[in-house]
């Protein structure tokens, strides 16, 4: 029941207990906070349990974690562990390009990454009890989440716009490769079926609430806490900046002072190969 | 008549929606500070995370003041991290945690209950006069126990899973994730 809230990566059990302490409603633990694996480079793979198994000790919000996209065995794994939810992420290098995993096996609910509706979509009939925006992760860089933000509504609202034409919705059905029940489910709930959060270079107090107010259900950080020069104070502004919004003037007061957000990185100047959104759709 | 939602973090939604079904329109009130609680007649706490919840009600200002509303006999209605809240006596991992509960049923809660995420299920209970309800469970915390004033509604295995206390209402389930109103009904006829 993460709705309204902030997701955050953690790499151990201290920075779990300070997002906690912040009004997180769930850490995602991992190695290395996506800006990282990024400059790492490299086969990123699910973490070792042996970090998520202590931070799932320490803290009790819920516990997230990530297996590589169609990686059905680190899956498997995480769920034996016995994490809150799994993460079948682009953040990681993908172990299959053709599949994602049947999450519909697993008694463990997963959340996905979208970049539009066809994909958010095709999770959900996999079974993913969550979809957030991909973004482009690590970068610190907003654009590629609102993107996916927008392009996800403007779908929906063209789906509901088609209601009575149900030859346009079965073709729309085969285009997104999904049943034609879960576009007339959309259609009847003017939204995704499950909860939609932003996801991808959210970096600080007014990022959070622009996706909020792009229709955002809550708010996942990467490394715009860690990597930021203050992560006390950035994660508890963000947990603020998503609860009040719509009020620019808390927002004026929360954004004051916080000191040095995350670096980043401007989408254009990386090459198609070192996007993280592209993979797994 | 107007019924508050906290809204800091959690199914705020689901509730306002159904408040409006059973009282109309401008009938449910987003609880994010204490003005907000000078206009409603009752209040619900969501489900969510209770830790977060707790936080935040403190940072909003509005923890102190709803357990003084509490004591005095005001309507208030836990669902699942609600249930934790409204509770006198935590277990271990609140102890733990150092959570802040706001103390107000004579229960004694497991937060984990019924497991962690995965442990999520239905199940078709009676709750007191509300017959054969769906009920919801998602990662459900219990009261293990009931003292005092606080009376037992709804069991499931070992756990009690809804109860009342004169003014105050909580079930370990999340009756607004269904279309069933009966629960709500109840809280609002009943209690409020």
């Amino acid at each position: 029941m993460q709705k309204g809230g902030v997701v955050m990566d953690v790499t151990t059990p201290e920075q779990a207990r300070m997002a906690e302490k912040a009004g997180a409603v769930a850490v995602m633990a991992l190695h290395a906070v996506p800006a990282d694996i990024r400059a790492r480079g490299g086969v990123a793979r699910m973490a070792d349990p042996a970090i998520i198994e202590r931070i799932m000790k320490l803290v009790t919000i819920p516990v997230m974690a990530k297996v590589r996209i169609g990686h059905f065995a680190e899956a498997q794994i995480l769920e034996a562990l016995g994490v809150d939810m799994i993460d079948e992420s682009e953040v990681l290098t993908p172990a299959d390009e053709e599949a994602h995993i049947e999450k519909k096996k697993f008694t463990i609910p997963f959340v996905c990454g979208a970049r539009d509706l066809g994909e958010a979509l095709r999770r959900i009939d996999e079974g993913a009890a969550m979809i957030r925006t991909k973004g482009e992760p690590g970068t610190g860089n907003v654009v590629e989440a609102v993107r996916h933000m927008k392009k996800i509504n403007r779908q929906i609202a063209e789906l509901v716009r088609f209601k009575s034409n149900k030859h346009t919705l079965e073709e729309k059905a085969a285009e997104y490769r999904v049943p034609l029940a879960l576009v007339e489910e959309t259609i009847r709930l003017k939204r995704l079926p499950v909860v939609n959060f932003a996801a991808g270079g959210i970096s600080g107090v007014a990022d959070a609430s622009l996706l909020m107010q792009l229709g955002a259900d809550g708010i996942f950080v990467g490394s715009g806490v860690f990597k930021s020069s203050n992560p006390i104070k950035f994660a508890k502004a963000i947990v603020e900046a998503t609860r009040s919004y719509d009020q620019p003037k808390k927002l004026l007061e929360i954004s004051k002072n916080l000191g040095e957000p995350m670096h980043g990185l401007d989408i254009k100047s990386l090459i198609e190969a070192q996007k993280m959104q592209i993979r797994g759709v | 008549m107007k019924i508050g939602v906290v809204a800091l973090q959690g199914d705020v939604s689901e509730h306002l929606e159904a408040i409006e079904k059973i009282l109309g329109k401008d009938s449910s009130v987003a609880v994010r500070n204490r003005k907000d609680l000078e206009t409603i007649s009752g209040l619900i706490i969501p489900g969510g995370e209770s830790t977060t919840i707790s936080e935040l009600m403190q940072k909003a200002e509005i923890f102190d003041e709803v357990r003084k509303l509490g004591e005095q006999g005001f309507p208030i209605y836990g669902t699942c991290a609600g249930l934790i809240l409204l509770a006198k006596q935590g277990d271990e991992q609140v102890k733990k945690t150092s959570q802040k509960l706001l103390g107000l049923m004579d229960t004694r809660i497991n937060r984990n209950a019924f497991g962690r995420q995965r442990e999520s299920f239905e199940i078709v209970l009676d709750i007191g006069s509300v017959k054969k309800f769906t009920c919801v469970f998602i990662r459900a915390p219990a009261i293990v126990e009931t003292f005092g004033k606080c009376k037992t509604l709804a069991k499931f295995e070992n756990y009690i899973v809804a109860a009342k206390q004169d003014n105050l209402f909580a079930t370990a389930f999340h009756p607004e994730l269904t279309d069933d109103l009966r629960v709500h009904r109840y809280f609002i006829e009943e209690i409020v």
